[in-house]
């Protein structure tokens, strides 16, 4: 079974967001750049499915040079080989999405695992936009999965229930929290990541048609009032939750 | 020409939710502002009576796609009706609302149709004849400004930032439009659903939200969050803290890595309001904290916080809520 796994390379959780000069970026300086929180379930499951099925899990990430960094990190969590394909700074899901199709038409994958989400630009449109272009049934938001016999059955998350999804192999699964727990790379793992070579290749370029016109920082909330302290303090404060916030 | 703009509205159960509602209102206004064509498109199976209840909030015409492979959800079978009415209309604006349905959805009618999604937006304007969209990025740590280039502009709507406003008495017209379904079109399909939350609301669509964290000390004492959540109609939310410790499930997380959320009123209890936190909830209207750490970073947001143990004032403040609201 070919695994592909889609990573993003993006600011971890901890950063304060500033806008870049340029108006419409972040400020890179001082921030730390991680594996996508939600590709290292993503991972996890490509690496749980080869156990079973054996095979091989192809890890792709689109951007630059410093994207090496998460293909190193999973290569350490035992994904066998590693392809950055490099791309102009300016993206959009579509771009991204168009590109690794592209790519992955050549590699011709049964199965292809991506996070639900970017944590830089929250957009969740990689997995669709990346199963329509290669005309694949696709599963989003998926806590518990399944593969036998050519079935992906996948339980994916909606709002109060879980919808029981069947698919057909090959087909594109997002993967949320809840999924599996992710391995931390053994010693081992990383000495050998650190012999594998990562094939670069040039993205297909396609022109983003999400334009940025600008970033801003959003309205700074003001600290409050301390109301008071202890079980004394509450009848004051459902009056001003219903007199002066009038939201109860 | 003028344009013509289709809100995706959506049912469960033969049953629409106030998200769609929200994206139909505020579609049509848009509609409105550009001077264009509007419609919405209801899919399922027996929906026509459900359809007209979107004439309340502003569609004057609702397409009705009736089928029954389209009783459950299918990501493949649902973009192929959604992207053959958006070409048959010659739609070139359409909107989702961001639920768990329009996010998975649209994106792949946008590559079925040569469009793109500006995903989650907050605030929509036309400018120039042009439609800018807000969207937070960085769970909500930054906003963009984002103008859509492509032949069909998609966008989805973060749920309960756009009001529905008042329900009108107006009945919409049914336009039933029919699509063929083959076994290809379902090759993605849901067989079974299972209610997770007991019927009760999603962090994501609630306009209160109680939420506990680790100063609750135990799983047990989490019955108290559900009890003031009763008395307020709210949903319950969870940090990432009890989440990890299993004490709740991780569909109630808020935060970076959980659920971005927008409600009237978000109280947290025993939350220390790490960065993560905050990333998915400082947003919410009013914000109250309650910690027995008068230093908590949680306190730099909140609108009204009291000091002191939790365990002591959920109990009577779930009393005295109940009392005033006549519980
Ligand atoms: C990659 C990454 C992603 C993350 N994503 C998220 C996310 O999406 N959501 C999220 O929530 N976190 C997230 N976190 C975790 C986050 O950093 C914090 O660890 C977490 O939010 C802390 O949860 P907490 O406030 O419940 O617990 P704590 O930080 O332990 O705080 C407990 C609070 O309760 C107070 N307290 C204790 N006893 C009482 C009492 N009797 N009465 C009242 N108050 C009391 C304490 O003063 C304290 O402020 C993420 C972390 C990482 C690294
Ligand atoms: N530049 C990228 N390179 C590789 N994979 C990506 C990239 N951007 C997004 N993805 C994948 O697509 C998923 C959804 O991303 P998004 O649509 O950007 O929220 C991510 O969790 C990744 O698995």
């Amino acid at each position: 079974m070919k695994i592909a796994v889609c990573v993003n390379h993006v600011p971890d959780t901890e950063t304060k967001v500033r806008v870049a000069s340029d108006g419409k970026t972040i400020d890179p300086s001082g921030v730390n750049y991680v594996l996508n929180p939600y590709d290292e379930f993503a991972v996890e499951e490509a690496l749980k499915i080869r156990e079973k099925n054996n095979g091989e899990i192809l890890a792709v990430s689109l951007g630059n040079d410093s994207n090496k960094e998460t293909l190193r990190k999973v290569l350490a969590m035992g994904v066998d080989k590693a392809v950055l394909l490099k791309a102009a700074a300016e993206q959009d899901s579509y771009s991204v999405a168009k590109a690794i199709s592209e790519y992955l038409k050549t590699y011709e994958p049964d199965l292809i695992l991506i996070g639900k989400q970017s944590i830089d630009s929250d957009n969740s449109q990689v997995g669709g936009l990346l199963a329509e272009f290669l005309g694949l049934p696709s599963v989003s938001v998926v806590v518990k999965l399944e593969i036998a016999d050519g079935i992906a059955k996948a339980e994916r998350e909606i709002e109060g229930a879980h919808e029981h999804v069947e698919l057909t192999l090959p087909c594109v699964i997002s993967t949320q929290r809840g999924l599996n727990e992710p391995r931390y790379p053994s010693l081992k793992g990383i000495m050998q990541a650190k012999k594998k070579t990562i094939e670069e290749v040039d993205a297909q370029q396609t022109e983003p048609r999400v334009k940025i016109i600008g970033m801003k920082s959003p309205p700074e909330k003001q600290p409050g009032k301390i109301v008071g302290e202890g079980p004394d303090a509450v009848p004051e404060l459902v009056r001003l939750l219903r007199e002066e916030a009038k939201v109860v | 020409m003028s344009v013509t703009i289709l809100a995706v509205a959506e049912q469960r159960n033969g049953e629409i939710k106030k998200t769609s509602f929200e994206t139909v209102r505020k579609a049509r206004e848009i509609a409105d502002g550009l001077g264009g064509t509007f419609k919405a498109l209801l899919i399922g199976n027996s929906i026509n009576d459900t359809a007209k209840e979107l004439g309340k909030y502003g569609a004057g015409s609702v397409i009705a796609v009736n089928n029954d492979k389209l009783t459950h959800y299918s990501t493949t079978a649902y973009t192929k009706v959604v992207g053959e009415i958006v070409k048959k209309e010659g739609a070139e604006i359409v909107f989702f609302p961001a639920t768990a349905l329009g996010k998975d959805l649209a994106p792949c009618v946008a590559a079925r149709v040569d469009g793109a999604v500006a995903a989650d937006c907050t605030e929509l304007k036309i400018e120039g004849g042009d439609i800018i969209a807000t969207r937070p990025v960085y769970a909500g740590k930054a906003l963009i400004d984002v103008k859509i280039d492509a032949p069909v502009k998609i966008f989805t709507l973060r749920p309960n930032v756009f009001p529905a406003g008042e329900p009108s008495g107006d009945e919409a017209t049914i336009e039933e439009a029919s699509v063929d379904i083959s076994d290809d079109d379902l090759k993605a399909k849901v067989t079974e659903m299972t209610e997770t939350s007991k019927g009760k609301l999603d962090v994501t669509e609630a306009d209160i939200i109680v939420s506990g964290g680790r100063g609750l000390k135990s799983p047990d004492n989490f019955h108290l969050i559900e009890e003031l959540a009763d008395v307020l109609d709210a949903a319950v939310g969870a940090s990432r803290a009890v989440v990890d410790a299993g004490w709740r499930p991780h569909d109630e997380q808020v935060g970076q890595t959980g659920k971005t959320v927008s409600p009237a009123l978000y109280v947290a209890v025993g939350i220390s309001g790490a960065v993560q936190h905050l990333a998915g909830m400082s947003s919410s209207k009013y914000i109250v904290a309650i910690n027995k750490d008068k230093d908590a970073p949680i306190f730099q947001i909140a609108d009204y916080g009291v000091v002191g143990d939790a365990l002591e004032i959920v109990p009577v403040l779930k009393n005295e809520l109940k009392k005033t609201l006549g519980k």
